[in-house]
């Protein structure tokens, strides 16, 4: 008999006490790594290596107000711009207004846009015949084998901004490293279907020639059109989607508080657990003392019993977090704003190393107290 | 005989560490829940008292929000007065009011950001037309012909840069604030209004992006409403205000999802907790258990007892929970609105519903993580649990 077997033998003891412990802790270990796997995805990832080096220009004032397309050409000449492509959200409605027909649908230009968005990638063919044809658009592959789409196939897309609306042909399919749920047809189609519109576009997007100089190239645009009558709000891909998210809320605010209420209630099971469990074996502590075992390793003994258990928990818990955030990236009501999220190894380990820590400090005090009981009083303990 | 109350009531405060922290991690629970609820109930109260049942608001055929490009062209208005069923005020005029929207951004006090904000422009007919908001003291509607806005009390507390006496750059000039006031904690209070030919003289707009109109009674205003929509030369949809205003919680769709979520794990976590406790609690007091069977109490009042005892327990978290969420009654918040394409400025409600919610929700936690434990205790065996 190890001290380890002991230790793990002593555990699992009560089997239906440990497995409740287990279970309970674990779900609020998966919370926690939920929590932790969208934190991650919304502030701490960059987004691939291309979406780094990409910026939003868009109206100071409002992201509903346009901006004259001449833009494009000016902010192509200042250095440290590579490319510039226009873009102006048409959002309208596919089918019905159910979140599962819901997409993305862009006006752009056929010629510009892949070279900005250089990691989507498409076929030569199908792009020319994309350049072609005015009223063609290309579309997400994903959301093509959602929605059964074809090459050549025509989507309807009713104008709910627009007073008209769009008749497209499917002319290609773009493969994006992450769902992007939209489509891209051509701005002439805009501009002719509603020639008030003409001339004015919703915002660009502009590829740096490196990361670095995303934030000199922002401040350069908007110190160009400072004091003209639509000024500009320049900022990187990933400063514009973080903007969208905290459109939603506090987020920030609302997941550390999540985080801090399991953490909470993760501590209290724990706790609750190991007062039961030493109180319930006094006797036992007595007699392993009078066998010669220090204060010392009986503490240790209680705490890597709790350790082990709530680590345990936290691994469950991870793991079953996985199942979870899967679930939420697909479904229809968030997967635009968690495409791509799943939960990664270094999440995992935060979560069981929570769980280890939450679990020495809940059984220290228990644990202490035990291992300082005198002897004899320790003996005599009933029940 | 059911076993008396009291026989819980002392079981709980004598193993007082144990039922204080497993009634805290169920008060978790509940806390998060009545948050949400809190949420969903405040966003709810503000759209769906929104708008006036007689008022009828008219947009661009095929729009589903006021903000959109294009509208009801101006020439429309004169035709939309004469209409017959539109009510009038007591100088005569027709209660037609076309209203200009822009969006703007606004910094969030809280530090989480900037936000869209509403701007509504109308005529002082537009003003007349809502009598139910409110000047606050202190301040003043804006002036016609002057680059003044009045903002919503609650758009103040939640954004910067938005005291009386600041101003902001709307379209292509600033505009000063002039006042505020309170519309009662419905749509309109996620707006700030302004004068609409001040705005027509910055944008040469051609179009009003809504107009609203009040009918005279209850069935004036469906045929009101067939009439715009079903007239040939106007190309317009009209529709209730009420019943634009009711599909904007909508908005809450993501609350709501999240926080399910959210709830329904957090509410796992509890069940299994409280299980532990209340069979820790049933193997602590097996030789009571039995000796209750002994005198002659029943298998089933054993049971009812139990599951009982783990209701009060629940309760008792359910109430902590409560008084814990109490000081955020009536916070300030808001989330984006997908039809206005802004921020949608609301406050958290205890609703008595929510209140409700969140005891049938701690009585189910209960119920559920009572429920096999008080089985254990009922079924054991008398004489072995004496031997113990």
């Amino acid at each position: 008999m190890t001290l380890t077997r002991f230790v793990t033998k002593n555990a699992f003891r009560n089997k239906r006490r440990s497995l409740l412990t287990l279970l309970s802790i674990g779900f609020s270990l998966l919370l926690l790594t939920v929590m932790m796997t969208v934190w991650r995805a919304f502030y701490l990832s960059n987004g691939s290596a291309e979406s780094a080096q990409r910026l939003i220009v868009r109206h100071k004032v409002s992201l509903a107000q346009f901006m004259p397309i001449s833009y494009r050409e000016r902010i192509r000449s200042i250095s440290g711009v590579k490319q510039v492509v226009n873009e102006t959200w048409f959002g309208g409605q596919y089918k019905d207004d159910k979140p599962e027909n819901f997409f993305a649908q862009f006006g752009t230009d056929p010629q510009e846009f892949f070279r900005v968005y250089s990691e989507f990638h498409i076929p030569e063919d199908q792009l020319e015949a994309w350049q072609r044809d005015r009223a063609g658009c290309v579309v997400d592959a994903e959301l093509a084998k959602k929605h059964g789409w074809l090459i050549g196939d025509k989507l309807h897309i009713k104008g709910t901004i627009f007073p008209f609306d769009l008749e497209l042909t499917i002319r290609g399919m773009y493969t994006a490293p992450d769902p992007t749920e939209s489509i891209y047809f051509n701005n002439t189609y805009l501009d002719e279907g509603f020639p008030r519109v003409k001339g004015f576009v919703g915002f660009f997007g502009v590829l740096a020639d490196s990361p670095q100089s995303v934030p000199g190239v922002a401040k350069a645009i908007d110190d160009l059109f400072r004091n003209t009558d639509r000024p500009t709000k320049s900022e990187s891909e990933k400063a514009f989607n973080l903007d969208w998210i905290a459109m939603m809320g506090n987020v920030k605010a609302f997941i550390l508080s999540i985080c801090a209420a399991v953490v909470f209630a993760t501590l209290l099971v724990s706790a609750n657990t190991m007062a039961m469990s030493i109180r319930e074996r006094t006797r036992e502590v007595a007699l392993l003392k009078t066998l010669g075992f220090t204060r010392g390793t009986v503490l240790t003994l209680f705490v890597a019993e709790s350790v082990s258990l709530a680590a345990a928990g936290g691994l469950l818990g991870a793991l079953g977090a996985s199942f979870v955030v899967f679930l939420m990236a697909h479904s229809p009501q968030m997967s635009l704003v968690l495409t791509g999220v799943k939960t990664n190894a270094p999440t995992v380990l935060v979560a069981v190393l929570v769980g280890a820590l939450v679990g020495a400090l809940s059984s220290f005090v228990p644990a202490y107290n035990a291992s300082r009981r005198n002897i004899v009083e320790g003996l005599r303990h009933i029940g | 005989m059911a076993i008396p109350i009291q026989y819980n009531i002392r079981n709980l405060k004598l193993r007082k560490s144990a039922t204080i922290m497993t009634a805290l991690g169920i008060a978790l629970t509940v806390t998060t829940a009545i948050f949400i609820m809190a949420l969903l109930a405040g966003l709810n109260a503000a759209f769906a008292n929104s708008g006036n049942p007689l008022n009828v608001l008219v947009l661009r055929k095929g729009a589903t929000a006021e903000l959109t490009a294009g509208g009801v062209d101006r020439d429309a208005l004169p035709i939309m007065k004469d209409l017959p069923g539109v009510a009038r005020d007591p100088q005569g005029q027709p209660l037609v009011s076309g209203e200009d929207l822009l969006v703007i951004v606004l910094p969030r006090r809280d530090g989480s950001g900037d936000a869209n904000v509403t701007v509504r422009f109308m005529t002082p007919l537009g003003l007349e037309m809502r009598p139910e908001v409110k000047l606050l003291a202190g301040g003043r509607w804006f002036t016609p012909g002057q680059r003044e806005i009045t903002i919503s009390k609650a758009v103040h507390d939640r954004f910067g840069q938005t005291n009386i006496g600041d101003t902001m750059w709307i379209g292509k000039g600033t505009w000063t604030v002039v006042g505020m006031f309170d519309a009662g904690g419905t749509g309109h209070d996620s707006e700030i209004w302004g004068d609409i030919n001040q705005l027509a003289a910055d944008f040469d707009r051609v179009t009003y992006n809504s107009v609203l109109m009040r009918a005279t009674d209850a069935v004036a205003t469906d045929a009101l409403k067939n009439r715009v929509s079903d007239d040939q030369r106007l190309k317009l949809a009209g529709m209730l205000e009420t019943e634009y205003w009711a599909k904007q919680t909508s908005s809450g769709a993501p609350i709501k999802y999240v926080g399910t979520i959210v709830g329904i794990i957090m509410a796992i976590g509890s069940c299994f907790a409280a299980m532990n406790t209340m069979y820790a609690a049933v193997a602590y007091r097996s030789r009571e258990i039995a000796t209750l069977r002994v005198i002659g109490f029943s298998r089933p009042s054993i049971l009812t007892s139990f599951v009982f005892e783990s209701l009060l327990l629940s309760l008792l978290g359910a109430l902590i929970g409560i008084v814990l969420m109490l000081p955020f009654n009536g916070m300030t918040t808001g989330t984006n609105n997908f039809v206005t394409f802004s921020e949608a400025v609301f406050s958290l409600r205890l609703t008595p519903g929510v209140v409700t919610a969140a005891v049938m929700f701690a009585i189910a936690m209960g119920l559920i993580g009572g429920i096999a434990p008080a089985w254990h205790a009922a079924k054991g065996e008398i004489l072995a649990s004496l031997r113990d």
